[in-house]
């Protein structure tokens, strides 16, 4: 049904012509969203592993990257430009704040539902501290924290279009070419392509998780045996 | 080999102590079992071992050195622990769980995969499980990894945190003898909690009954608590069945037997049927040069002369040297004459255990 209506509604000719900047604002889109992802996490990271040791920060830095979270991302792009400009910089300060509050939750309790008996061993048998978090601790997280990565890329690749009214957005630029335009073609091109992103980054982040642990799919097995 | 003097342990600035000024000596090579109702401080107690908990007060010292001025890790690595709940890293695989603490000193691959092999014999675990990860075996498999990871670098002591309660009866007996079995050959020092007095019977060396606050009510080997236990906080805690439970733990070459109504294959009947009348058993057992061929009475001996002539009954069951008297007890009750034959190896005649002779024992 879809199909033929869409099909009549594209101009495929412009598609074609259009390729090489379709190729060029996808690259632009997964450039910044894995910026926005990978700082996020670099942040992120030390402080879900503080506020996971200390418990009475984790509330104060929930809160914060919470408001933040909840900053109409138009809004906050707006409020940037007379610091940062129309620049990159003030797309991924909007995208990285965005992903902190996904990113701190999941590491956060990813790392709480390391089951205590073995981390009382690991402790017991002689870990130092350092190693129980690294090598007891961040590997059974790992799901958690790999189930957040994915959200957090997810919303990214959706938010990225919106960086289009600062000049930036990836595929978003097609999005916005064709409200302008009155031009549907460049609209739908867009948001297909960022859906369709976004599916294939979620798709091949959950084969990253699978490979980085085997563990679990073992026990999935015998389970189902 | 561990020495524990006037050690207290209090959680929080105010409230009773978990453990208040708590003294005992641990040899080498025993196995010790703090056992004692929850609250009372055997966890704690032991925990305090390898520090994972900090005693207020007092002393610990662990084969010459305070384990007070060692650095926690390095002490930890020196001494094996396994838990309940055992704690084997999900991650990583049977293989790589029992190298953890060789890993951790710094062994070599070479000499890690060796020691893995040893532990895999030692355990009698299936070869094909060290590749698997924990989450595929069973509690009683996982049971015995947790042991072997835990004797990996061959750590003279050895602390056991209610290492067989996840698993069911059966599992569990099976455990605690192959426990008795390598503790026989290795020789560790052990400290054991349970809470399962008939657990701490079975594999202790000494028992030390905890009261709460870590007060030792006594410390002594299991007969002697079952024997005579120090007061009425023991005694309720041993429970019933006391004379019973220290029928398990004496042999039966532990005691003297009777001779009873013994004739050789040469004796005459006449003087056969003496024997069993004088005994009132009505059997008297054939023993040639020493051997127990069986035994015979009126019926079989019936129309022959010599004790010879007659071909000798089997008994249904023996007891040998090497039962405990709790054996001899059910040979007795199930035998229809009230009595159990003791043999040696060889079917070598040892004599006879009555029921009023085992009853000589409980109440002495």
């Amino acid at each position: 049904m879809n199909q033929p209506v869409i099909g009549a509604i594209l101009d495929w000719d412009w598609v074609g012509r259009q390729l090489d900047t379709i190729g060029v604002q996808l690259v632009e889109h997964v450039q910044l969203t894995a910026i926005a992802v990978g700082v996020g996490f670099v942040i992120s990271f030390p402080l879900a592993v503080f506020a996971y040791r200390h418990k009475r920060f984790y509330a104060p830095i929930t809160w914060v990257t919470g408001v933040l979270y909840t900053i109409p991302s138009l809004a906050l792009f707006i409020l940037l430009i007379p610091y940062t400009g129309l620049s990159t910089a003030t797309a991924e300060i909007g995208l990285v704040s965005y992903t902190l509050l996904i990113l701190i939750r999941n590491i956060v309790a990813g790392l709480r539902a390391v089951p205590a008996d073995v981390k009382e061993a690991a402790e017991g048998m002689g870990y130092t501290r350092r190693q129980i978090l690294w090598s007891v601790e961040l590997p059974l997280a790992l799901p958690v924290i790999m189930a957040g990565v994915r959200i957090a890329t997810v919303t990214t690749i959706g938010l990225v279009t919106v960086t289009a009214l600062i000049g930036k957005g990836g595929l978003g630029f097609f999005i916005l070419r064709g409200l302008r335009d009155f031009f549907p073609t460049a609209s739908i091109v867009g948001a297909v392509l960022s859906v369709a992103l976004a599916v294939v980054a979620d798709g091949l982040l959950l084969l990253v998780q699978r490979f980085l642990t085997p563990w679990a799919r073992a026990v999935k097995v015998r389970a189902f045996a | 080999m561990i020495s524990l003097q006037h050690v207290s342990k209090r959680f929080g600035s105010d409230g009773a102590p978990a453990v208040a000024d708590l003294s005992m000596e641990i040899e080498e090579g025993e196995t010790v079992v703090l056992v004692g109702p929850s609250g009372c401080g055997k966890t704690t107690t032991m925990k305090m071992i390898n520090r994972l908990i900090e005693p207020t007060s007092g002393s610990i010292v662990v084969n010459g050195t305070d384990v007070l001025r060692q650095d926690p890790v390095q002490l930890r690595r020196g001494i094996g622990y396994v838990i309940q709940s055992i704690g084997l890293l999900p991650h990583r695989t049977i293989a790589e769980n029992m190298a953890t603490v060789p890993r951790l000193v710094g062994w070599d691959d070479a000499r890690i995969h060796k020691r893995v092999e040893e532990l895999t014999a030692i355990l009698e675990l299936d070869q094909e499980l060290l590749h698997r990860y924990p989450g595929e075996l069973s509690g009683g498999q996982r049971q015995r990894v947790g042991v072997a990871r835990a004797l990996a670098v061959d750590p003279p002591v050895m602390l056991m945190d209610e290492p067989f309660g996840a698993v069911d009866p059966i599992v569990r007996g099976r455990l605690q003898e192959q426990f008795l079995d390598i503790q026989e050959r290795l020789k560790k020092t052990v400290v054991f909690v349970t809470h399962d007095i008939d657990e701490a019977i079975k594999i202790a060396d000494r028992i030390a009954i905890l009261n709460k606050g870590g007060v030792i009510e006594q410390y002594a080997p299991p007969e002697e608590i079952l024997r005579d236990p120090a007061n009425d906080f023991v005694e309720r805690f041993v429970g019933s069945e006391r004379g019973l439970k220290r029928l398990a733990l004496i042999k039966v070459s532990e005691i003297e037997v009777e001779e009873g109504p013994v004739v050789g294959p040469s004796a005459s009947v006449e003087e056969a049927i003496r024997t069993i009348e004088k005994h009132d058993l009505g059997w008297a057992s054939v023993v040639e040069d020493g051997e127990l061929l069986g035994w015979v009475d009126g019926a079989v001996l019936e129309g022959r002369r010599e004790v010879g002539e007659a071909t000798p009954r089997r008994f249904s069951a023996y007891v040998t040297a090497d039962s405990s008297l709790r054996q001899a007890l059910d040979s007795i009750v199930t035998s229809r004459t009230q009595v159990a034959v003791v043999v040696s190896e060889g079917q070598r005649y040892l004599g006879i255990l009555t029921l009023e002779r085992i009853s000589r024992e409980i109440v002495s």
